[in-house]
């Protein structure tokens, strides 16, 4: 079932660069098509923030991932790199369970 | 950049082109170690999380697929998600098709490196043969290292141990946000977010792991639908 959907969607993420490439460039030109391009992405993105962070299973938590998300911001704001916003993120949560087991 | 003396100085901008390609595409690659940290914590095999990389290669879907995984989604989840995602390399597709004009199995060998990296890279060029500099630099240099470090990453992920103690669940929600973040220089776009993570967290309790960011892409794509109107107050029934 893994294994079907990495393929699935991994076959299916191709085409839909594919048909991009392929079809002419009218054949999507249309506000509304442009929009939901535009606005799907910071959605998605942002809805799996929150579940990443805030949800353990079917319950809504603050954890030490919480603190983790706190600390990504600040890297953000200080213009840090991709890798190093994730490493900040990472030790920060790594740290705070050394001290509080179990968060 | 728009030189009008385009003889002399052509060699050295094809170089400044390739040298900015390669340093954006190294530091887009590297990251491909924390997606194979990731994934493997997400509990997929070293070759499942290549597979993804070599076949999927697009970031933000590849981490939403293991994100799910991760929260115990089902696979089809996951996938859905991944999916809409991938629907942007699509729009860029369209726009870079013009530009690029690769035909026939060049163009399908290159589809697969539209990326959000590429098509930021070539979009402004001057001419086909700068646009095909940066796009191919560019996304030849991420494929090759966005492969080599998912490995890497996936290697070393299974070494380590339980991933919670170094707070590899914590790296995901900073990997999502990352991503988002150029996105939210947007005034509307920061409304968008916060209104799609309170749809998401509001369905968390109802709903199984990995449907809440799929409700939330719906909403998302409604409201795309129904803002037509109040945005387009010019715009003509069937144009």
């Amino acid at each position: 079932m893994t294994w079907l959907a990495i393929l699935g969607a991994g076959v299916g993420c191709y085409l839909l660069k594919l048909a991009g490439v392929s079809l002419p460039a009218r054949a999507l030109e249309h506000p509304v098509v442009e929009r939901v391009a535009d606005v799907m992405p910071v959605a998605l993105l942002a809805a799996l923030v929150a579940v990443q962070v805030f949800a353990d299973g079917t319950e809504l938590t603050i954890d030490a991932r919480a603190a983790g998300l706190a600390a990504a911001v600040v890297a953000l704001l200080l213009r840090a790199p991709f890798l190093v916003v994730v490493f900040v993120a990472a030790t920060t949560a790594a740290l705070l369970r050394v001290v509080f087991p179990g968060w | 950049m728009a030189d009008p003396t385009m003889s002399e100085p052509f060699a050295a901008e094809r170089r400044e082109i390739v040298r900015d390609s390669l340093g954006v595409g190294v530091a887009t690659g590297l990251y491909g170690v924390s997606f194979g940290a990731v994934s493997v914590a997400a509990g997929l095999s070293v070759v499942q999380t290549c597979t993804l990389s070599l076949v999927m290669f697009t970031g933000a879907s590849q981490f939403a697929f293991v994100g799910v995984a991760a929260a115990g989604g089902a696979p089809l989840s996951g996938a859905l998600t991944a999916l809409m995602l991938g629907t942007r390399n699509t729009l860029y597709g369209l726009k870079l098709a013009p530009l690029l004009a690769f035909r026939g199995w060049r163009r399908a060998a290159t589809a697969q490196l539209v990326i959000d990296e590429s098509t930021a890279m070539s979009m402004t060029r001057e001419s086909r043969g700068e646009a095909r500099t940066a796009f191919l630099t560019t996304g030849l240099s991420v494929f090759v290292l966005w492969n080599t470090f998912t490995l890497v990453g996936a290697v070393a992920g299974n070494l380590i141990g339980n991933p919670r103690t170094y707070g590899l669940d914590a790296a995901v929600g900073g990997a999502f946000l990352a991503l988002l973040w150029p996105r939210l220089a947007d005034p509307r776009n920061r409304v968008i977010a916060v209104c799609a993570a309170a749809v998401a967290l509001g369905v968390v309790p109802v709903t199984t792991a990995g449907v809440p960011v799929l409700i939330a892409g719906g909403v998302a794509l409604l409201a795309g639908l129904l803002t037509r109107s109040a945005t387009d107050p010019t715009e003509l029934p069937g144009r």
